[in-house]
C-alpha cells in the first residue's frame, strides 16, 4: 500500500491531504512533504487524513517531529478526520492532549 | 596448468563436439561451465575472447568478417563486466553490514537481561522477540531488598539500530535511579526529561513502568502513551483493560505523570504488552485485542513463563512465522 499527499497552499493556510497507509516505509515521504510546511510563522497547516487508513508508529514519530517544529516556528499544526484506528493510536499515546485534533470519524476504509 | 586454462580446454572440447554432433550433452556441460566461470569470477568479455580463440583453433580459416564480428561483441560485453564486478563488490559490502548488525544485535542481547529474579509471591514471565535482528522493545526487572518488584516494558519507536542504540540511554537512566523508593510517576518524568534531550525529534519511547509491593500487596503503575495491558481478576474470573494516561517520552521536558494503584490477590494476574502483540495480523486484517485475552486463558493454568511462550507460539503460527513487529509480553501471576 502507497501513501498519496497533495498539498494544497493557500493564504496563511496549508492543507495537506493524505490517502493511504502511514508506516516505516511511506513515512520518509511525509515528512519529506510535512517538515517544511511547519517551518512557516504564523501559519495553520491543516493534515486531513480522512483517506489513512492505517499509520503505525512511525508515522505518529513525523507528526511529533512536527509538532515539535511548529513549536519552534509559531506555526499551528491541526489534524483533522482522523479514522477511529489512527486515533486510538493518538489517544494511547496521550498525544491527543497535547496536539490539535479535530472531528474523527468512523472506519471507513476497514 | 591453472583452472582458467583449463576451463578454457574444457570450453574449446565442448564446442567442438557440439559442432559436430549438435549433442545435448555438450550443452549440459556448457551449463556446468558457465557455473565455473561465475564461481571463479570470469568476466563476459573474457568468455567472448574464449569463445573467438576457440573458434580460431577449430577453425582455423575462420572467415574474416566473423572474426571482426566477434571483436564487436567482445567490446559489447565489457559493460557488463564492469556491472558484474560492481555487483561482486556491493555483495561482500553487505556481508560486512550484515556481520556488523549482527554484532551490535549480540551486544543488544546483553543489555536485554535474560534472568528474571525468582519472587515468593510472583510468578513472573517475560518473553520478547525481535521482528529483525535488532529489538525496539525493551524490558527490565528489579527486585527490592523489600521484596518488592520493579518492571518496566517499553517500545523505542524508529526502527532498527538507532532504536536499539536508544535502548542503552534507558537501560543506563533506569540503573541510575533509586527506583525502590521512587514512585512510578517520578520515575517515568526523570526518564522523560533524559530521553527528550537525546533523542531525534521524530523518535519516542512508549513506557508501562510498575511496581509490586508486598507489605500492602498493592501494584502501583505509570504509563507513557504505552499500549494498555490488562488485569485478570481471579474472583470476577474477567479481565479488565489497565487504564492509565500519560504522554510518550521524548515530546515534551515538562510532562508529569499519575501513579495508579490495584490490590492485587491470589490468582489475579497483570499482562504486559508491546504493540507488537496487539497488531498481529491474520492475512490482512487486524486482530482484536480480545483475541489476546482469549489465548491467553487457554493456557492461563500453566506457570507465567509457560503462559508467555505458548501466547507467543501461538502467534507466531498465525502470522506464518514472520513477526512484523518486536513482540513483548509480560505476565504477573500472584501465587501466594
Amino acid at each position: 500500500m502507497n501513501l498519496q499527499i497533495q498539498i494544497n497552499e493557500q493564504e496563511n493556510k496549508s492543507i495537506i491531504h493524505l490517502s493511504g497507509e502511514i508506516d516505516v516505509y511511506t513515512a520518509p515521504k511525509l515528512k519529506e512533504a510535512l517538515l517544511p510546511l511547519t517551518k512557516e510563522k504564523d501559519t495553520i497547516i491543516e493534515a486531513n487524513l480522512e483517506h489513512v487508513s492505517y499509520m503505525d508508529s512511525t508515522g505518529l514519530g513525523v507528526f511529533i517531529n512536527a509538532l515539535k517544529l511548529s513549536k519552534e516556528y509559531e506555526s499551528k499544526l491541526r489534524l483533522v478526520n482522523l479514522q477511529e484506528r489512527v486515533f486510538r493510536l493518538f489517544q494511547i499515546t496521550g498525544l491527543h492532549e497535547i496536539m490539535d485534533i479535530h472531528s474523527t470519524i468512523r472506519g471507513v476504509d476497514g | 596448468m591453472d583452472t582458467k586454462d583449463l576451463d578454457a580446454r574444457n570450453y574449446t572440447e565442448l564446442l567442438k563436439g557440439y559442432v559436430k554432433t549438435r549433442d545435448e550433452r555438450a550443452l549440459y556441460g556448457a551449463e556446468q561451465i558457465s557455473k565455473t566461470f561465475i564461481k571463479n569470477n570470469i568476466l563476459p568479455e573474457e568468455i567472448v575472447n574464449l569463445h573467438i580463440q576457440a573458434l580460431l583453433e577449430i577453425y582455423p580459416e575462420l572467415h574474416d568478417k566473423i572474426q571482426s564480428s566477434m571483436n564487436f561483441l567482445l567490446e559489447a560485453m565489457i559493460s557488463y563486466g564492469l556491472a558484474h564486478q560492481e555487483y561482486q563488490i556491493l555483495r561482500e559490502k553487505q556481508f560486512e553490514i550484515k556481520s556488523e548488525i549482527h554484532v551490535a544485535a549480540r551486544m543488544q542481547k546483553m543489555l536485554l537481561q535474560s534472568n528474571i529474579p525468582k519472587l515468593e509471591d510472583i510468578d513472573l514471565g517475560i518473553i520478547s522477540v525481535p521482528a529483525n535482528q535488532m529489538n525496539g522493545d525493551y524490558h527490565h526487572v528489579v527486585k527490592g531488598k523489600d521484596g518488592s518488584i520493579s518492571i518496566a516494558i517499553a517500545d523505542i519507536i524508529g526502527k532498527g539500530i538507532p532504536a536499539a542504540l536508544s535502548m542503552s540511554m534507558i537501560k543506563y537512566a533506569l540503573d541510575s535511579f533509586p527506583e525502590n523508593i521512587m514512585s512510578t510517576d517520578a520515575i517515568l518524568a526523570s526518564l522523560n526529561r533524559v530521553v527528550e534531550r537525546n533523542i531525534d525529534p521524530s523518535m519516542f519511547i512508549t513506557m508501562f513502568y510498575a511496581q509490586y509491593k508486598p507489605d500492602t500487596g498493592k501494584f502501583y503503575y505509570s504509563s507513557a502513551g504505552h499500549e494498555p495491558g490488562f488485569f485478570y481478576h481471579s474472583k470476577e474470573n474477567s479481565f479488565t483493560e489497565i487504564e492509565a494516561k500519560g504522554l510518550v517520552l521524548g515530546v515534551n521536558p515538562d510532562t508529569t505523570y499519575l501513579q495508579y494503584e490495584q490490590e492485587i490477590v491470589k490468582g489475579d494476574m497483570i499482562i504486559l504488552l508491546t504493540d507488537g502483540v496487539t497488531e498481529c495480523r491474520k492475512g490482512e486484517q487486524f486482530i482484536e485485542r480480545e483475541e489476546v485475552l482469549e489465548v491467553i486463558r487457554t493456557f492461563m493454568h500453566l506457570p507465567a513463563q509457560e503462559i508467555v511462550n505458548q501466547v507467543y507460539r501461538y502467534f507466531e503460527r498465525l502470522q506464518n512465522f514472520q513477526l512484523r513487529d518486536d513482540f513483548t509480553l509480560a505476565i504477573l501471576k500472584k501465587v501466594v
